[in-house]
């Protein structure tokens, strides 16, 4: 087969993605997606591409057939009618299989994608846990601990190479230097402990799109957060004039209408600290999720005091999502930038649309803290 | 035992299989490749050699880093050519590649039989690397910017081919309509001269030169009828220069030869799927393989919540055929008989089942396959819906169980490989040789930031304004880019 000028292309599509050349295809960069798969669920990663623009149909009117269970007015999985046809087959008789992933291969993958550091945890205490890892392979054990894979390669390989086996007949029997053990290390892990508090506003501006966007945003954050923290635990908390705690499923479904007092929910979100999470010993993060409207401009001044006297020394990192949508003002974000643009710690994003969940997901653990 | 010698040894074994249940292919070669050259060559589309183009290498990106992520790994890639070229990935164990081989002599005699792959060129290695060499001899006078941004703007418009131009006859083959050519001259009775001014009155004369100059100035439409290859349409109307020309050609060419595969994606999958399956099961597994044999043959016709696997779709239909025609389930007499029970017992003995399905592979593609056969009681028995877009919710969601509209959604999307179907209906329009194209509606609206800049793309190509005409939000619209911004106007007569 003849050299081919794969690299070629590839790195000339690299340097597209990087914004290196053609200026002119920049605004058809998506961050794309993946499909994986993730127990029941499909998981999209991130997947520069650029989408070389061309007629064809949008969503209104659109649909396709499907199969499986469910009632008219069920949602898909999906939010493509694409996917209703599957992924497979692109290309000419390819032939294609999908296989799971494991929440750290996720997360590893959302690593190397977005170019995100490793966290440096910054608990003063850390505990160091010893841990046994079988990871090494040697000739000699106990029983209990016998390779059973290993040992019959070795049979398999002693016997190929002796000219013993027979293809028609295959049977292998290890003998005693065929036998392999798994072998341990011990290694040494700082044990971690972090908590992560979501903020989300529920008031009657945040609409289904906003909140599927702090869905996924959520997600990848425990992903990654999870990947480099041993133990993570996770806080809700929601606010529209008033904040209270919730649990996970309610943070995602519930709509309150009404007003909007952001320092409500720092008030309530400085009490879980001050309670259950002392600043030496645990990881904090927050993130909150807002359109960034508040009632009065007495509350912003507030929110920022309290951010730089109770919560900002606390925390880790606190990141703020500003999740764009029309009846929002969008205020909060600048006057966050204003007056507390310079803190270490402290991380600001809007969020416009889903395709930029991915550009924001680096805005907020970029930074490696 | 290296593998490459095993598969040269089983090959004979399983092609021996294939022939004796009358599959019929092209000489196929076999090449066993690491999962690097695989997805290098899937990226290409099979071809080891193409045109040198960024989008191979993003497809290459994703490929490479679907496997290397787990994700997913190609078991075998076929080609359509004479002979067949089919890739086998080298980490597979026999079994798998038992089974991708009686799947790629499936592929095999479905590209050499099937009738809408009849016009394709099966020499097409030699055509892709001839491509090659012409663009990148392009490049090499014309510089890698120019030439590039050029493929880049023609590959907006690729989709904008006839699908079925191979197979019809559109145009009348002689004849060009001319119309100068029979209009009729002025017409003068014969007459003495001294008669002249009574038989042929100076008024009548006048009269006749006017009605022709009229003529003359009448519009004749450009295109005479509405054309849907609008790709061959640029080629021969708009201002290119000649390596424009060519280049245009190529991509239109690549397109046409690649479009059979995308109008018989749910057949040809099937196909392969039912002769593996029937190929391994009745004759070419050991019961040692039987584990792997099944592990991947369910991955293959797994269905996914909510998806359509074109795989399992396709190889169901083709066993649902096989026993309805086995069983004599067709034709009048079945189809007004009204008692359930006596329908679901139905069994005349007729055993035309495997002569049926080699008909269907011959004759039919996606479109008229899901037409013909795709019956209510299949499409309840596999739990088939139909979804459309909520604008409320915007999401999809679950629309119907009932079977018209499942058939006529499922339908609807391969339709045109389920693309909008747009053809040029005006090269002068406004007189002033602006493009018009016209997007037939069918209910679903085109993605208005793709409509766009597709318009802009255009407009580098005709260097004149372009529009287009199509429906939003139930009303007809104009869609217009004049080198600047893009306009939209409402149509709508009323």
């Amino acid at each position: 087969m003849s050299l081919m000028s794969i690299d070629y292309d590839y790195n000339r599509f690299r340097q597209i993605i990087k914004g290196k050349i053609k200026e002119n295809l920049r605004k058809y960069i998506s961050s794309g997606e993946m499909i994986g798969r993730k127990g029941k669920d499909l998981v999209s990663i991130p997947l520069p591409q650029v989408d070389i623009p061309r007629f064809r149909f949008g969503n209104n009117g659109n649909g396709g057939a499907g199969q499986g269970k469910g009632e008219p007015g069920t949602p898909l999985g999906g939010d493509d009618a694409e996917e209703g046809e599957g992924k497979a087959g692109n290309l000419p008789g390819v032939h294609i299989k999908e296989v799971e992933l494991t929440m750290d291969e996720l997360a590893e993958i959302l690593g190397e994608e977005l170019e995100l550091p490793n966290i440096e945890p910054r608990g003063k205490k850390q505990i160091i846990t010893r841990k046994d890892k079988y990871t090494g392979i040697r000739k000699t054990g106990p029983e209990s601990l016998r390779h059973f894979k290993r040992t019959f390669r070795e049979a398999l390989k002693r016997q190929i190479i002796s000219g013993q086996f027979n293809m028609e007949k295959p049977s292998v029997t290890p003998v005693r230097d065929d036998f392999r053990y798994r072998s341990w290390k011990t290694t040494s892990l700082p044990e971690t402990n972090a908590v992560i508090i979501y903020i989300m506003d529920v008031s009657g501006s945040m609409w289904d799109e906003q909140k599927e966007i702090v869905r996924l945003e959520t997600f990848w954050i425990d992903t990654w957060l999870r990947h480099q923290y041993k133990g993570v635990e996770t806080r809700y908390v929601i606010h529209d004039a008033q904040a209270q705690e919730v649990d996970r499923d309610t943070f995602f479904t519930v709509r309150e209408s009404g007003g909007t007092v952001i320092s409500t929910s720092y008030e309530l979100t400085e009490k879980i600290i001050e309670k259950d999470y002392p600043a030496e010993e645990w990881n904090i993060y927050i993130f909150q999720f807002s359109d960034g409207d508040n009632w009065s401009r007495e509350d912003n001044s507030y929110c920022v005091e309290l951010l730089q006297s109770e919560l900002l020394p606390k925390v880790n990192l606190f990141g703020y999502g500003q999740v764009e949508s029309t009846y929002g003002s969008g205020e909060f974000f600048d006057f966050l930038d204003r007056n507390l643009g310079e803190s270490e710690n402290m991380v600001l994003s809007r969020i416009e649309n889903k395709d930029e969940i991915f550009e924001s997901i680096k805005d907020f653990l970029g930074k490696g803290k | 035992m290296n593998l490459q010698k095993q598969i040269l040894e089983v090959q004979p074994e399983i092609e021996e299989y294939a022939r004796n249940y009358g599959l019929d292919f092209f000489p196929t070669v076999f090449e066993l490749i690491d999962y690097d050259t695989m997805n290098q060559l899937a990226a290409y589309g099979g071809f080891p050699i193409r045109y040198p183009h960024w989008r191979f290498g993003m497809e290459y990106d994703q490929l490479a880093k679907g496997y290397r992520y787990g994700l997913q790994k190609i078991y075998e890639m076929v080609i359509n050519t004479d002979p067949c070229y089919a890739y086998l990935m080298n980490v597979n164990n026999l079994t798998d590649q038992k089974l991708v081989m009686a799947h790629v002599f499936a592929h095999c005699d479905f590209f050499k039989n099937n009738f809408y792959f009849s016009h394709t060129n099966r020499k097409m290695i030699d055509e892709m690397a001839n491509h090659g060499t012409r663009i990148r001899r392009y490049i090499d006078k014309f510089g890698l910017q120019a030439v590039e941004n050029f493929i880049d703007t023609c590959l907006t418009l690729e989709n904008l081919i006839d699908y079925h131009a191979p197979y019809v006859q559109r145009k009348p083959e002689s004849g060009k309509k001319n119309p100068e050519a029979n209009a009729p001259k002025i017409k003068r009775l014969r007459s003495k001269k001294y008669m002249e001014k009574y038989i042929n009155p100076p008024e009548f004369i006048e009269q006749q030169i006017k009605d022709r100059e009229a003529r003359e100035h009448v519009q004749y439409p450009f295109p005479p009828e509405p054309e849907r290859d609008v790709l061959n349409f640029l080629i021969e109307f708009a201002p290119l220069t000649d390596w424009q020309r060519d280049v245009l050609g190529i991509i239109r060419e690549e397109a046409y030869y690649f479009a059979p595969q995308g109008m018989t994606k749910i057949m040809n999958e099937g196909w392969a799927t039912y002769w593996h399956s029937t190929i391994m099961t009745q004759k070419a597994l050991h019961p040692a393989e039987i584990v792997d044999y099944a592990e991947h043959h369910s991955g293959t016709v797994a269905s996914h919540p909510g998806r359509l696997n074109p795989y399992r779709l396709g190889v169901m239909l083709f066993k649902d055929i096989e026993d309805r025609w086995n069983k004599g389930k067709f034709g009048k007499e079945y189809e007004e008989c009204d008692d359930i029970k006596l329908k679901r017992t139905w069994d005349k003995k007729t055993n035309l089942g495997r002569q049926k399905i080699f008909e269907v592979r011959k004759l039919y593609n996606d479109v008229n396959f899901i037409d013909t056969f795709l019956t209510e009681g299949f499409s309840r028995e596999h739990n088939m819906f139909s979804f459309a877009f909520n604008k409320e919710n915007e999401r999809y969601e679950i629309e119907s169980r009932d079977f018209k509209v499942i058939k006529q959604r499922l339908l609807q999307s391969l339709t045109n490989l389920g693309q909008p179907i747009i053809s040029v209906i005006d090269a002068n329009f406004k007189n002033r040789g602006e493009l018009l194209l016209f997007h037939q509606f069918e209910g679903v609206e085109l993605e208005q930031n793709y409509c766009h800049d597709t318009l802009i793309n255009l407009y580098q190509i005709w260097n004149r304004p372009v529009h287009i005409q199509t429906n939003l939000e139930e009303e007809a619209v104009m869609m217009s880019y004049e080198g600047e911004d893009i306009k939209m106007q409402n149509i709508s007569r009323n």
